[in-house]
């Protein structure tokens, strides 16, 4: 299961909805705004989305992770819109009969949407100027900048 | 052909447009339509080399060529999550 949102998102909803009892594990990610980038302050974010590309390769991301764990099931969810200091903008749920392939796929899940997925934030300063985030080495950006997510 | 192209996050800042409309040859590549793109907006130049394009949803490389119908799109590096 995957969606695009634009209302805040039910973690704990979705943490029941991967349940299965021939499952052992579930784990779940959470993605929220954080405050400070580097030296910038954050005070909100906006998402936005390419709607049915990002649709998809969300869609193209659970088909891979069914098919490299054994999963009961994957959820995803992404927030768009306005989301302030602390909001939760992504989460990942999935449940696997036990907990180290849990993890490997909620991994696998959580950096392949930020791989490629086509979304977008931009970054709000206290000033009121704010800038989209296009960085090009996401993998190298990580190191420097340590993500939110 | 006319190609329209979706843009979006700072791309479609910098232009100003949701979609734009480029003249290409019919059956021109992804790499003429950038060439065209740039031309048309050099604010957009810098961002667009770092940007991916994408045909119906699948990001391609600059040899796709282009048929009039497809849903062109310019991703820019994206930063979900």
């Amino acid at each position: 299961m995957f969606r695009l949102t634009r209302d805040p998102i039910d973690f704990h909803a979705l943490t029941d909805s991967v349940r299965d009892p021939h499952c052992g594990a579930v784990v779940l990610f959470l993605g929220t705004v954080r405050d400070l980038t580097g030296e910038q302050v954050t005070v909100f974010l906006d998402y936005e989305a390419y709607g049915p590309m990002a649709e998809k390769k969300l869609a193209e991301i659970e088909a891979d992770v069914r098919r490299r764990w054994p999963v009961g099931e994957v959820a995803m969810v992404h927030r768009l819109g306005r989301l302030d200091v602390g909001d939760v903008s992504v989460a990942v749920a999935v449940s696997t009969p036990h907990r180290g392939e849990a993890f490997e796929a909620v991994r696998f899940a959580i950096d392949t949407l930020k791989e490629l997925v086509p979304i977008w934030k931009k970054e709000n300063a206290p000033d009121g100027t704010g800038e989209w985030v296009h960085q090009s080495a996401p993998a190298s950006r990580e190191r420097q900048r340590p993500e939110n997510s | 052909m006319t190609i329209r192209v979706k843009l979006f996050a700072a791309m479609r800042d910098l232009t100003g447009d949701e979609v734009v409309e480029v003249e290409v040859p019919d059956g021109a590549t992804v790499g003429e339509l950038r060439r065209a793109l740039g031309a048309q907006i050099p604010l957009a130049r810098s961002l667009l080399v770092r940007s991916g394009v994408a045909v119906n949803h699948d990001l391609v490389e600059n040899d796709h060529a282009l048929s009039a119908g497809d849903e062109v799109a310019v991703i820019p590096p994206v930063s979900g999550g």
